[in-house]
């Protein structure tokens, strides 16, 4: 049976290619239909900020890439409630459909996979 | 026991001397290191261009050695080598760049590689992630 992955994503979209590199990560790995996860954690949760404008950074913006994994076949989202709250971020308000995890369920998420990457 | 290692942060951090070290006792404890992995900022280790000063180790010369002498899978993610200028001859040539500069030992390659390893490996150990 193929190993699990768990990539943990924990920097701001607009902090250098962190978050863009996490995606890629995930991106290419549900390309070999990869039993794939992806955790939006501490300032990760802002790539799930709605109406960004990154091309006032002259950026890419990732929110289309954001919600083309499910036809990537990766399904598995998840964002910690924690995270969302301390950067008043609504988790009912989120452009991509996630599963928002307390501190408990975090940590049973990570126990769930065989591998961990965190970026 | 089969690792993989993957080494995301640049060659003065703690994380590249830790990554090798790493390895080394890896292979001195008589497992196996299915691929080396270098993504992010730790695709500067696999540069021939690092020159560290001399009373500090000299991190990516290191790598190419180790890699090298024990003959292992070392792969660059191409992706993360092209943004921060890693080439190798055939990527400096096709986008017209002045030099190569992919220290001996080391290939470029997708992050498939990444991933086939996770699959081969018994453990996947990172270093240098956020």
């Amino acid at each position: 049976m193929a190993r699990s992955m768990l990539v943990i994503s924990r920097q701001a979209p607009w902090s250098g290619p962190s978050a863009r590199e996490a995606l890629d990560i995930v991106l290419a790995g549900g390309a070999f239909e990869l039993p794939l996860g992806l955790l939006f954690l501490d300032d990760g949760v802002f790539q799930l900020a709605a109406a960004q404008q990154p091309a006032q950074l002259e950026q890419k913006d990732l929110t289309a890439n954001l919600q083309a994994l499910p036809l990537f076949g990766v399904e598995s989202l998840y964002a910690a409630r924690r995270s969302l709250a301390e950067r008043g971020l609504d988790e009912q308000a989120l452009p991509l459909s996630v599963e928002v995890l307390d501190d408990i369920g975090l940590s049973a998420l990570i126990n769930r996979y065989d591998h961990v990457i965190t970026i | 026991m089969k690792f993989a290692i993957a080494l995301f942060a640049s060659p003065h951090s703690p994380a590249a001397r830790r990554a090798l070290r790493f390895a080394e006792a890896t292979l001195a404890g008589g497992h196996e290191i299915v691929r080396l992995f270098f993504y992010q900022d730790g695709v500067h280790s696999a540069s021939a261009n690092v020159v560290a000063a001399q009373d500090e180790p000299d991190v990516a010369a290191e790598w190419s050695r180790f890699v090298s002498a024990n003959r292992l899978d070392g792969v660059v993610c191409i992706a993360a080598g092209l943004r921060r200028g890693v080439l190798d001859e055939g990527e400096a040539q096709r986008y017209r760049r002045p030099a190569a500069n992919l220290a001996a030992g080391w290939e470029l390659s997708g992050l498939g590689q990444l991933h086939e390893a996770a699959q081969q490996a018994d453990r996947l150990v990172c270093f240098g992630g956020h």
